[in-house]
């Protein structure tokens, strides 16, 4: 319980110090497991209070169960929920079979940049962590992206202590990434501590399936499971050595590699 | 072999810095796959892809994310991999070891609590290498081991491996770091990585593997006095929550808080948290915590939460040991923006007292300029005072970075407190803050009454600017808006209050301006807008208005400066005014600045929420 405390300390400090440097800033929510902790840890940090709006970059495949826990909890927690939605991409019948970095990338990245702009949002804190896939794992706290939205890798700025990049140049904006530290059993760790609610998608029913991470419908797969509870998730976890994302598709060949670039969450 | 952990009891941040070419992804890459860590698939995956590009499989290559690296063959940033091992689970840092590289291995070793430092047999103790090993002891990581890799390439003789040990120990011992264990390894075959090599029958320490295992989680800081940087002051609700993460030593209900600089003090009346039944009543260091008080005062973020018996230092400059990252180089008497821990302020670099050569520690004198990936030590000076500690005794509150326009662009140590000439004034404020007696209406139902806080303008300038006249004006136009203003005038302390000094004394600008400070600190205590001239300090003005300061702090000053010419207004001045005065337009920027900094609230009339009072 220990190593949860000291991640949740570094999360809230992660936090407190986004809400302290910018103005505009929201949180993406996709109401996966990593998204709905990051979001109680916002809780967290604040005292019982979200003091600013959640994003959902809505690509219309979503799971719909998701969508009905999304609306619950925006309900309960009284929640500024804003839903972004890429509808030019959409009317012109953009979908999976298109090509999944070109529908990711449509309805997702560009989705996203949308909103953003429209918005004016110059500070958007995800829910990515550094063990899920490895440019994820390159990743800096406070990480900017350019007027495009893109993401240099080769030139981060350096992130020394507990100081990070706060100030940036009109146009562009701040991605902040408060769970880069924490690992996908830490997760459920927390999940469990602080009995937060999540959605029963991640559990087998009965069909000796569930998903391991929750995208679109049409790109993700369930895994082959029989974790009833989140303690069997975390049993689970401890003894695989399956990839997390491995079910889904868009991580295929150099798909994220190029999907992160140009600013894919 | 497969060794899956369980349950991981804690947490250890490891950063393997050397380097390039030298083998640290290798490393990686045979730690992982030597204690089953891997994923499935993962080592299939790129074997494929090295089939693909018609390369030989390496280890190396499992941690290079990016296609491009691959290209290079080098590591472009800090990656962060996690396994577990014995019940602990390490977050391996992988810093690049390549020249233009040098901010991502700082920002890996920042953030790191042990490291391993890798030195190739065959090429010996290189730049890097030594570069590595001094700013791993300027960065504060005090636990490391030295990894010499590549030991098969030199025949695993033990004379190359004691050669390096010695040569390296002498450097690093120039700045008193200890490495735990020298480890002669082939990453890439595998010798002395998980399992003990069978080439080497002379070496018996740790393996590397088992070196991770000797690392100990840092040394608690809760025993240290405490230290709170205050992160934030929030008002969701009906809780005023100052929050900051105790960064040494523990707090509780009940304690006296010192805030730094300000002097500021009250008890915790509360410790809050979300969703943690019972509501805790203490916090130690590492903890990012809210607590509430039992007196509404006015703190800020920047300030430095202490007991009173151990106080943090507060000055306006330092010295220190600084690496500097840039684009452009550090250069003497510019602006930069400093940081320490959570206080932001202007300073300048006073002075460049030496650049040290990382290569062989030689020194280089006379030096106007730092440039990117050199260290050097220097003096800063703040706009205006910042608590902080020496970075030998406390690490959080101790160390800095700079800021060049929107970039981190270096870091750094303090080294020693540099006094200044406001020390005295500042120590006098202190004594007489932490002994002032309070009445039953406080400094908030003040505020709330009035419309607005306390405040010092200050018209500063030569003879015969328009001082006066602008100050009366704007007392005038703030009492007609219905403020509580006060012309203080230095004609009515002189033969009043200073009638005991002789004539000499009142020519001397230290006791005046003590007097005259004071006076206005009693005034800004009764929640006034103190409107004033430095007109009986005549050309003394800059030493006058630095003590008035000094004295009235933290009540917030508004600085004015009168010129009939263009002139370099004193430093920390707000608003300039040079030329032929329009008195009208004059007075409405000093009202601008005034709703700028939170004194008034933009409209009148209207009872203004505030967040804090002073």
């Amino acid at each position: 319980m220990k190593h949860l405390r000291q991640l949740e300390d570094q999360s809230v400090y992660i936090l407190r110090e986004a809400y302290k440097h910018f103005n505009n800033l929201a949180m993406l929510w996709s109401m996966g497991k990593d998204s709905t902790v990051l979001l109680w840890l916002a809780r967290k940090a604040f005292f019982g209070h979200v003091p600013f709006p959640l994003l959902h970059v809505d690509t219309s495949y979503k799971i719909p169960a998701m969508i009905e826990y999304r609306d619950r909890l925006a309900r309960e927690w009284r929640l500024n929920l804003v839903v972004g939605q890429n509808k030019e991409a959409l009317a012109a019948g953009m979908n999976h079979t298109m090509g999944r970095v070109v529908c990711c990338t449509a309805l997702k990245t560009n989705g996203l940049k949308q909103l953003l702009e429209h918005k004016g949002y110059t500070g958007v804190i995800l829910g990515v962590r550094a063990d899920e896939e490895g440019t994820r794992a390159k990743e800096r706290y406070f990480s900017p992206r350019d007027k495009h939205g893109d993401w240099d890798f080769r030139d981060q700025p350096p992130e020394l202590w507990d100081q990070y990049k706060t100030t940036f140049p009109p146009g562009t904006h701040i991605r902040i990434h408060p769970l880069l530290d924490w690992t996908e059993i830490n997760i459920w760790e927390y999940i469990k501590l602080e009995n937060i609610p999540f959605i029963d998608l991640y559990l087998d029913k009965g069909e000796g399936i569930r998903y391991r991470s929750l995208g679109c419908a049409p790109c993700t797969t369930p895994i082959k499971s029989t974790a009833k509870t989140v303690d069997e998730i975390i049993e689970e976890l401890r003894h695989t050595t399956v990839a997390e994302r491995s079910g889904r598709a868009q991580d295929e060949g150099r798909g994220m590699e190029l999907l992160r670039k140009d600013g894919y969450m | 072999m497969t060794l899956i952990e369980t349950k991981p009891s804690e947490n250890l941040n490891i950063v393997i810095v050397g380097h390039v070419d030298h083998g640290k992804s290798t490393l990686l890459g045979r730690l992982y796959a030597d204690t089953g860590s891997l994923p499935d698939g993962k080592l299939e995956k790129v074997q494929a892809i090295c089939k693909q590009q018609g390369k030989e499989f390496e280890y190396a290559f499992l941690f290079d994310a990016f296609l491009e690296e691959q290209e290079q063959g080098i590591t472009i940033d800090t990656a962060r991999t996690f396994f577990m091992w014995k019940g602990r689970q390490y977050i391996i840092i992988d810093a690049p070891g390549h020249k233009e590289f040098l901010k991502n291995m700082i920002s890996g070793a920042a953030r790191a609590e042990a490291a391993l430092l890798l030195i190739d047999a065959l090429e010996g103790v290189k730049e890097q290498s030594k570069k590595h090993g001094y700013l791993l002891s300027l960065l504060g990581v005090r636990q490391f081991a030295v990894v010499v890799n590549k030991m098969d390439l030199v025949g695993y003789r033990q004379d190359v491996f004691d050669g390096i040990e010695k040569e390296y120990r002498e450097f690093l011992g120039q700045f008193k770091a200890v490495p735990l264990q020298f480890i002669p390894v082939s990453a890439k075959l595998g010798d002395n990585i998980a399992n003990r090599s069978e080439q080497m029958p002379w070496y018996t320490g740790a393996t590397v593997l088992e070196t991770l295992g000797g690392f100990q989680k840092e040394a608690a800081r809760s025993e240290q006095p405490l230290r709170m940087p205050v992160q934030d002051v929030y008002k969701f609700d009906a809780r005023r929550i100052i929050t900051g993460r105790i960064a040494a030593g523990q707090l509780k209900v009940g304690d006296h808080l010192v805030f730094s600089p300000s002097n500021k003090r009250a008890n915790i009346r509360t410790v809050e948290a979300f969703n943690i039944e019972p509501q805790p009543t203490e916090g130690q260091a590492g903890q990012s915590i809210g607590v509430t008080l039992d007196d509404q005062i006015f703190v800020e973020r920047g300030e430095i939460a202490s007991h009173q018996e151990h106080l943090p230092s507060v000055s306006t400059a330092f010295r220190a040991n600084l690496f500097w990252l840039g684009k452009r180089p550090l250069e003497k008497e510019r602006k930069y923006l400093l940081r320490v821990a959570t206080k932001e302020v202007d300073c300048e670099v006073a002075s460049i007292h030496r650049i040290i050569d990382t290569m062989d520690l030689a020194q280089q004198q006379g030096s106007n300029t730092v440039n990117k990936n050199q260290v050097a030590e220097l003096t800063l000076r703040t706009k205006t005072p910042v608590a902080f500690d020496l970075s030998a005794s406390f690490e959080a509150t101790g160390r800095f970075v700079l800021v060049d326009e929107y970039d981190i662009a270096g870091g750094g140590i303090i080294t020693e407190l540099v006094h200044d000439d406001q020390e005295f004034l500042r120590e006098e404020a202190r004594r007489r803050d932490f002994a002032w007696v309070k009445g039953e209406v406080t400094v908030e139902d003040r505020a709330q009454q009035y419309g607005h806080r306390a405040a010092v303008v200050l018209i500063t300038g030569g003879r015969h600017t328009g001082k006066s006249f602008l100050a009366r004006k704007l007392e005038g136009r703030l009492v007609a808006d219905g403020r509580h203003a006060y012309l203080l005038d230095g004609e009515n302390l002189r033969r009043g209050l200073d009638a005991d000094l002789s004539e000499e004394e009142r020519g001397e600008t230290t006791e005046m301006a003590r007097r005259y400070g004071e006076v206005a600190r009693l005034l800004t205590d009764t929640g006034l807008i103190v409107v004033s001239t430095t007109n009986p300090f005549g050309l003394a003005y800059q030493e006058a208005s630095q003590a008035i300061r000094t004295l009235v702090h933290p009540a917030p000053v508004i600085a004015v400066h009168m010129s009939k010419t263009e002139e370099e207004p004193p430093p920390n001045t707000d608003v300039v005014l040079s030329g032929p005065t329009d008195f009208d337009a004059a007075t409405a920027r000093i009202l601008d600045e005034l709703k700028r900094r939170g004194v008034l609230a933009q409209a009148i009339g209207a009872k203004p929420v505030f967040q804090y009072s002073i």
